[in-house]
């Protein structure tokens, strides 16, 4: 109730002082996550989007690693600061389930396929939450030191393999993802993953692989590191963000290679804070169309190796902006890449990260 | 001879009595001496007092987002009031119907997924148990059912999962001891509570490494900052200047740029591994991403904090003490022990216990060199906060180390006397 009447009076507001000038607001904060990434969604997005509207003012902010948490806090000091916020799928269903994100109807809200498909039609399987406007097609995989090995390696059980393939190994920090790799080097079908990760023995087995390569893991926390360490020759073999294996691959040519088996697909895409006056609320939703259209998102592809979340962007996908190297043969999705595959599992790890986490540092600590 | 006039009280001037008098000007000095600190007392209140309450609540409320528990299922917690979970059997039919109830009211709030998340602390499962029942369940007609049980468990059959309800009953109060108990490596079953197996108690672990490290880094600290210091206070003031603008310099450059610097030169492929290899050996050394890394970068960032205050004890001690004791035969070595030493333990303690309770709560550095076994309990609790969301054991972990230090600080109070340690 007190909410509503909240809305309408900065509705009425908004409307009186929208009388003389335009309706949207003349600022937009947009979030994302820093780096390569959001530079290519400036370039993409941001900047053709300024070009079209003279004068709108775009403030960057590299929170979204926090924002789940970050837009509870607002929410609960009930100042929204964000306007447009760039989060991973999983977090935009927390969100949306907490009323903390704005509800989307896709066929009213987002742009339709130039050949007149309806959006919701176009994005598919990937609406994955009523809040989530996908943007990209990303994965978490490896890439390796071409130079340090001697052979290149061409199953992710390669990398247990210590003897073989020497050197160190940079896994992430988290349990998410090296579980599933684990059971999968140890021999259980992708679709009993889960349910042996739900049984004591099963987190036992994924920790008892793991346990053969520990003693040369680097464990990282930011995508960033890993290409770091692979220029640095500190690890051989590391997974990270396909992306930035790209560009550490094509833009600075390290003499690193892909390994794209059992690779773990992840969505990434806009949410809208709930709850934001009229007036932002309107150009949001305006920047969101735009930058979510089929041409956009193609755009982004020249930029950095994700795939567009649209079917029919695939198709427009190019060449690299500067490099003018076809982008398509790097993509995640692209079916040379996407022979193994599995898709980061939302909900069964939304009910036992907490629980998994614990069991993980605990490993990590022993 | 009792004389009740010159007994009587002393008069001011203007004919008050002089104590009256006197009260007065010092109450009025007071209220004087108070507005003129009332701004940093403000200051402290708003950002200090009340955020460490809050913290404090935190870790004690039970709450899912911002309502209690309580408030958002009240007919579960009164349905609830006489089910045993020891006795087997899953809960009456009336509760069953009170979750349906309740549990529609907060799928119209959008409460029902937090309140999944609030129970999935302490049972995994129930978050998604929770996620996925919300649509159906706000579905239901109430007014029509009349098997709750079997309509519930048609929703979803972990409705039927004694220890679920177990778990909702033991959190149903205003306030929980749940967080606490999962800070001190404890959890709740349905026999009561248990702690977890030894290899699974991170928190015991990571504060104890925590305490142990800042410790060691204290010493490592004491140990290098002592002879600098002594110099910096014996040498003559020009050479002694130049000196001291190398302790300042690395005081004044940002800590991420010097922990980075650590990095680079640390690694296996790094400098110092570098040099060690062109000497001769084959091995490459592992300095960093573990303990030692932690212990080397943390040693150097801190190490300010114990130069600074035990210079400025040193620049108080008289060189002509040392020549005195010599002078009447000391040797050296007892000269240091007995007449210097004992005069630079003011600045001994305050440089310890500065670079202590910094090392406790460091961050950044643990972050970033410690590894798998560097890490700190600070970096558990920004985990909590920031990742998983629970801010409830975030709360909890950071009160215990808030009462340890305190803890240690009296301990320290009562053994070298709080009134020995001197910045200058």
């Amino acid at each position: 109730m007190k909410l509503t009447k909240l809305m309408l009076t900065t509705t009425a507001l908004t409307i009186a002082a929208g009388a003389v000038s335009a309706e949207m607001a003349g600022s937009m904060t947009v979030v994302s996550w820093g780096g390569a990434y959001q530079n290519s969604q400036v370039k993409a997005y941001v900047e053709p989007y300024q070009a079209m509207n003279d004068g709108l003012e775009v403030i960057t902010d590299e929170s979204s690693a926090e924002a789940v948490t970050k837009l509870r806090a607002m929410a609960e000091a009930g100042n929204i600061t964000w306007d447009v916020v760039d989060v991973v799928a999983a977090d935009a269903m927390r969100l949306c389930d907490e009323g903390l994100a704005l509800e989307i109807d896709p066929d009213t809200m987002l742009a339709d396929a130039p050949d007149g498909t309806k959006a919701s039609e176009d994005f598919g399987d990937l609406i994955v939450s009523d809040c989530f406007i996908p943007q990209i097609v990303y994965s978490t995989t490896f890439g390796y030191r071409t130079d340090l090995l001697p052979e290149a390696p061409t199953s992710v059980c390669d990398i247990f393999d210590t003897e073989k393939f020497p050197g160190k190994r940079a896994l992430e920090k988290r349990p998410i993802g090296n579980m599933e790799w684990a059971l999968i080097c140890d021999g259980v079908a992708i679709d009993d993953v889960y349910t042996t990760l739900e049984t004591p023995e099963g987190v036992a087995r994924a920790f008892a692989k793991l346990d053969t390569i520990k003693d040369s893991v680097v464990w990282w926390s930011a995508g960033a590191e890993t290409p770091q360490l692979l220029a640095d020759g500190e690890v051989s073999i590391g997974s990270t963000y396909n992306g930035r294996l790209f560009s550490a691959i094509a833009e600075q040519g390290q003499p690193i290679g892909m390994l794209w088996d059992w690779q773990m697909f992840d969505l990434d895409g806009w949410i809208i804070p709930a709850n934001l006056p009229a007036d932002r609320e309107a150009r949001a939703l305006d920047f969101v169309k735009f930058a979510t259209d089929t041409q956009r998102l193609a755009d982004q592809a020249k930029y950095i190796s994700y795939g567009p979340a649209r079917a029919s962007s695939a198709p427009l996908v190019g060449q690299h902006a500067e490099l003018g190297i076809e982008m398509a043969p790097h993509m995640p999705t692209d079916p040379n890449n996407a022979q193994n595959t599995f898709l980061f599992n939302y909900d069964w790890w939304a009910s036992y990260r907490d629980d998994l986490d614990a069991q993980y540092q605990a490993w990590l600590l022993q | 001879m009792a004389d009740t006039s010159t007994n009587g009280p002393m008069m001011a001037a203007d004919g008050t009595p002089l104590k009256q008098s006197l009260a007065r000007a010092l109450r009025r000095q007071k209220r004087r001496a108070l507005l003129l600190t009332a701004p940093l007392l403000l200051f402290v209140l708003v950002s200090f007092i009340m955020p460490i309450g809050s913290m404090l609540m935190r870790s004690i409320q039970n709450t899912a987002g911002t309502d209690y528990i309580p408030d958002i299922i009240p007919n579960v917690v009164v349905a609830l009031e006489d089910w045993d979970p020891q006795s087997g059997d899953l809960p009456s039919e009336a509760a069953f119907k009170a979750m349906a109830i309740d549990f529609k009211a907060a799928f119209k709030n959008k409460q029902h997924t937090q309140l999944g998340r609030r129970f999935n602390y302490e049972t995994p499962g129930m978050s998604s148990l929770f996620r996925k029942s919300g649509r159906a369940i706000s579905r239901l007609k109430i007014e029509e059912i009349t098997d709750f049980k079997a309509e519930m468990l048609d929703v979803d059959k972990d409705w039927g999962k004694i220890e679920y309800w177990a778990t909702i009953k033991a959190n149903s109060g205003y306030y929980t001891g749940s967080y606490y108990m999962a800070a001190f490596d404890a959890e709740r079953t349905i026999e009561g509570v248990q702690m977890k197996d030894p290899d699974q108690r991170i928190y015991q672990k990571l504060m104890i490494r925590t305490l142990w490290l800042s410790a060691l880094i204290t010493f490592c600290t004491l140990v290098i900052g002592y002879p600098v210091a002594w110099l910096l206070a014996d040498l003559p003031l020009r050479t002694s200047n130049l000196l001291m603008i190398l302790v300042l310099l690395p005081f004044w450059t940002s800590l991420l740029v010097r922990t980075s610097a650590w990095k680079i030169l640390l690694q296996e492929q790094g400098v110092i591994n570098d040099i060690w290899i062109a000497l001769g050996f084959t091995e490459r050394l592992s300095l960093i991403n573990n303990q030692l890394g932690v212990v080397i970068a943390m040693t150097h960032i801190l190490l300010p904090f114990m130069i600074l205050p035990l210079y400025s004890v040193m620049k108080t001690i008289p060189p002509s003490y040392l020549r005195a004791a010599k002078s009447l035969g000391a040797t050296n070595t007892t000269a240091f022990l007995r007449v210097y030493f004992p005069q630079t333990t003011p600045g001994i303690g305050a440089g310890a216990l500065l670079v202590f309770i910094l090392a406790v709560g460091y961050f950044i550095t643990p972050e970033l060199v410690g590894g798998a076994d560097g890490t700190f309990i600070s970096n558990r609790i920004y985990f909590q906060f920031s990742t998983l969301g629970n801010w409830g054991l975030a709360a909890a972990l950071g009160t215990i180390m808030l009462v340890i230090v305190l803890l240690l600080y009296y301990v320290y109070d009562k053994l070298v006397g709080i009134d020995n340690v001197k910045l200058g």
